[in-house]
């Protein structure tokens, strides 16, 4: 059984505002070195048998078209999470207008 | 002059996903506005015939992945963008509106609001486009009040895009005064470039009958602001 690892981020350009709940959080706990935080989503999608790179292929289309909104998201990690040797870093162009 | 009976034969309908909570208040919108509600179902790709779609709020699967996200993948939205993409008039509201930015049918999109906390308020918004099929009951710059209340209603686009909806009109409405959730330029609701596809975070259909509908000057609860969206779309329908 293979797993792909599918992470997504919200666009640097974006606020985040959970990342900024967590980082107002941080030094209440003596963490007071982080200076920013954001909060991204992990994705494992799991296949019956090996990750070939068509189950790559179709991770990294299910990632760009579901997993994930362009609008607001990046794609930033396509892999498979044992070898996580075949990662596919996306940088999907801005998308304005639907 | 529209009469009641003529009216009456505008069919409405209204989308229900799992976790959607306002379908029956949308319903209820339709028929006070003089409208036939006929339920649709997401699971059922068959509009049956009606002549406008109202997609209600509520929290469809759970919001999980992101909001609106999973039901643009319904049957029923198949369909539906297939007719809002040929004319057929279009409302979502809150849920429904995050449902249509999910479907490219509407720009832009909603994160979380800026302090992190769910709102539930009366809303003073702005009309800023009296000429869409949901809208041309207001008049341009009339003041409205109805119920806002939503977690993730921070509406967001690049800035290209919002200069395209101002430029072009499709700003709808806009809130009043201070800006509830962080809102890109305090847009509270768009429409797409032929104007049939209207989104809004507030919530008018709660606003549509005296006794149970935001404060106003005839008094508590009196308010009635958001029926005219949908006596807006009846009257196209009707005249159409």
């Amino acid at each position: 059984m293979g797993r792909v690892v599918v992470e997504v981020m919200p666009k640097p350009e974006i606020l985040d505002p959970q990342g900024k709940a967590v980082v107002g959080a941080l030094p209440r706990l003596g963490f007071t070195q982080f200076t920013s935080v954001r909060q991204g989503k992990r994705f494992e999608l799991e296949v019956e048998g090996d990750v070939t790179p068509e189950v790559l292929a179709a991770a990294q289309e299910a990632a760009s078209t579901v997993l994930s909104n362009p609008v607001i998201e990046d794609v930033v990690r396509v892999a498979d999470a044992v070898t996580d040797s075949s990662d596919i870093v996306t940088t999907a162009p801005s998308q304005g207008l639907a | 002059m529209t009469t009641p009976t003529s009216l009456a034969t505008a069919r409405v309908g209204v989308v229900t996903f799992p976790g959607t909570l306002d379908d029956r208040d949308a319903a209820r919108a339709v028929r006070l506005a003089g409208g036939e509600p006929v339920s649709l179902w997401h699971a059922d790709a068959d509009l049956h015939g009606v002549d406008a779609v109202v997609l209600p709020g509520g929290f469809s699967y759970g919001d999980y992945l992101r909001a609106g996200a999973i039901s643009r993948f319904a049957p029923v939205m198949e369909s539906l963008v297939d007719a809002a993409n040929g004319g057929l008039p279009v409302l979502g509201i809150c849920n429904g509106f995050q449902v249509l930015t999910e479907a490219h049918l509407l720009p832009g999109s909603m994160i979380k609001n800026d302090h992190l906390h769910f709102v539930c308020r009366e809303q003073v918004l702005v009309v800023e486009n009296a000429e869409t099929v949901w809208t041309r009951d207001f008049t341009a710059g009339q003041r409205i009040t109805v119920p806002l209340k939503n977690q993730d209603g921070q509406f967001v686009a690049d800035d290209r895009t919002l200069d395209e909806l101002e430029a072009e009109g499709r700003v709808v409405f806009r809130y009043d005064g201070q800006n509830p959730n962080g809102s890109r330029r305090g847009i509270a609701g768009i429409s797409n470039a032929a104007g049939n596809v209207v989104g809004l975070m507030p919530h008018p259909e709660h606003a549509v009958e005296a006794g149970f509908g935001p404060a106003a000057e005839a008094g508590p609860r009196a308010g009635t602001d958001g029926l005219a969206l949908f006596t807006s779309v009846l009257g196209v329908l009707v005249h159409a």
